[in-house]
């Protein structure tokens, strides 16, 4: 699995990954959104099912980091089939 | 002119409901009526808003103009009785709405303490946003507090009750906590991470009642005869669906309002959603209540779409599965892993529960410690029954997916069982396995 663990990931999840969500396990809590430094409202995306497809996503992973249920993470971008979460709608 | 709906009640499944009646009847009217003067906002996001991890405006996940686009009419009041013969929903100012299709979406609501002195001022439950800033209102200048209860709730209070410096002793009644769904050895981990937070944490103590000096709470009474002062008591024994309405207006109801698999009551033209709904398991054959956020939401779809179009869409069950923290420590639970039974700390279900996570299966239970989590498998003949994820959750994500698919893991059962076994590989590997033939 991709779990964001270190610059070079990151750098590495910059080019070829963006944030995927599990939304069964979202409550809506905004903690992602809160803490996103540039305000992309990752809440809604989860809440839609999709992945954080913003081009201003600094692939920072503060948001995967703090959502307290643990249900981000980075998904290489091939491996989303065209961009639609698991349960998502 | 579209069909009229009415929407009681502006938790997710009445906004989940109202985006389904809207995705399928661009012309349709939708009225949600709401009590909470706070409007539309996260539950679960309460715990994390009481342990100042989050601001209060940023529970709220719908942006005006999200709900704007809705199209809705929002009434801000509680609605106070329903006539099904005349299809009208009265409301507290004494207003009357008329509605083609009703919708009761109304949760649920902590049941509070029986014992003497529960009206005491410092009494405190936490049910929703203005609970919340009670709790945080009263911590200010607080020496003491004491939590009674079990589960989820409980450990919320405890936790944001810690994070605003009021010292908490949590009551439990038997020898450790959350007994019918968590392992000895996860119980443990929970109460000793909240001693290192400086919790005290009392086994086999019952609140016998609650002392008052002026009205306020000044300490409780323990069964065995001592005496805690305290400026507040917590109480989070378990939550009770809101039916009264639904009652009052002759719907049939058990625990919940009973609903088809459409989630249609006995009325047609009447539906329920979200904690409120008690519909039928298709896996049991039984009737079964959930107090979570994602079921409330699948609920809220699919009530919606029914009453946007006709009675098309069946709600699934499924297997329950919740993520949360206990005690810092970042644990999932996914269908059945109790130990059967109920919790003596507990009247009902929990916030965030499941009927089915204390049920009893005939499966064998694996613990161990492996990639930086605790993990516990109900491993059955052929299927996964349950799992508890306690820490790094990335081994989560593959118990989910097999659980939920109930897929067959029968290759890996006997291994799975055999003393030092590698669990995450094993899991792994199965779901990979598993993924590859899906696709
Ligand atoms: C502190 C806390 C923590 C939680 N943690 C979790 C968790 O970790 N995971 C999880 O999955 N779930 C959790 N939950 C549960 C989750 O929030 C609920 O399952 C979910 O909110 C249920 O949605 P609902 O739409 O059925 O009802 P609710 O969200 O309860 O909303 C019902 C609404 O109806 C309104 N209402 C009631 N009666 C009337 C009336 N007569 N007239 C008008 N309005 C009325 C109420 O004011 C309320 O706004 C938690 C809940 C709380 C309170
Ligand atoms: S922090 Fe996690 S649970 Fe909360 S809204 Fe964001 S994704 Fe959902
Ligand atoms: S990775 Fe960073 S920039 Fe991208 S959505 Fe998450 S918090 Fe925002």
């Amino acid at each position: 699995m991709s779990w964001f663990k270190s610059d070079r990931e990151k750098y590495a999840a910059l080019a070829t990954a963006w944030v995927l969500p599990e939304p069964s396990r979202c409550v809506q809590c905004g903690v992602c959104s809160f803490n996103c430094p540039i305000e992309i409202d990752v809440r809604r995306h989860v809440w839609l099912g999709e992945p954080v497809k913003d081009s201003r996503c600094l692939t920072c992973g503060e948001c995967i980091k703090r959502c307290p249920r643990g249900l981000l993470r980075f998904e290489p971008i091939a491996a989303t089939h065209g961009g639609r979460a698991r349960g998502g709608r | 002119m579209g069909r009229r709906h009415v929407l009681i009640g502006m938790g997710p499944g009445a906004i989940a409901a109202a985006e389904a009646i809207r995705s399928a009847d661009a012309g349709a009217e939708i009225v949600v009526v709401g009590a909470d003067r706070h409007g539309y906002y996260s539950r679960p996001g309460l715990a994390y808003y009481l342990a100042k991890e989050i601001p209060e405006k940023w529970l709220h996940p719908l942006s005006a103009e999200g709900l704007a686009g809705l199209d809705l009419t929002i009434v801000n009041e509680r609605a106070d009785g329903i006539d099904t013969k005349a299809h009208r929903v009265m409301l507290e100012s004494g207003r009357e709405l008329v509605y083609d299709r009703l919708l009761i979406a109304t949760g649920s609501t902590a049941i509070p303490a029986k014992v003497p002195g529960a009206e005491l001022d410092g009494v405190v439950k936490l049910d929703d946003l203005d609970d919340a800033n009670d709790i945080i209102r009263r911590s200010a200048g607080a020496k003491g507090a004491v939590v009674v209860g079990g589960g989820i709730t409980a450990l919320e209070i405890v936790e944001g009750l810690h994070a605003h410096g009021v010292h908490v002793d949590y009551f439990m009644r038997q020898d450790r906590y959350w007994k019918n769904v968590l392992s000895e050895t996860e119980s443990h981990v929970v109460e000793q991470e909240l001693g290192g937070r400086g919790v005290r944490v009392h086994n086999y103590t019952e609140l016998a009642g609650i002392l008052g000096r002026d009205g306020r709470v000044a300490a409780v009474a323990t069964g065995d005869g001592k005496r805690i002062p305290c400026d507040l008591v917590a109480v989070a024994i378990g939550v009770h669906a809101r039916i009264e309405l639904a009652r009052a207006a002759g719907l049939a109801c058990g625990r919940g309002i009973l609903v088809d698999e459409y989630l249609r009551s006995s009325d047609e033209d009447v539906y329920a959603a979200g904690d409120v709904a008690e519909p039928v398991d298709h896996g049991t054959g039984l009737r079964t209540m959930e107090v979570l956020w994602n079921s409330a939401v699948r609920k809220g779809r699919t009530a919606g779409l029914n009453m946007a179009t006709e009675p098309v869409r069946a709600y699934e069950t499924g297997i329950p599965l919740n993520v949360t923290r206990l005690a810092g420590l970042k644990t999932t639970i996914i269908g059945s892993v109790g130990s059967g039974g109920r919790d003596a700390d507990l009247e009902g279900l929990q916030r965030g529960d499941s009927q089915t996570w204390s049920e009893l299966g005939d499966a064998v239970a694996i613990e161990a410690q492996t990639h930086g989590a605790r993990v516990r498998l109900a491993v059955g003949e052929r299927a996964l029954a349950g799992a508890v994820v306690m820490g790094d959750q990335s081994l989560s994500f593959p118990l989910q997916d097999l659980i939920q698919a109930r897929a067959d893991v029968g290759s890996i059962a006997a291994d799975l069982k055999a003393a030092g076994a590698s669990i995450a590989e094993l899991v792994e590997g199965r779901w990979r396995e598993w993924r590859e033939q899906l696709a």
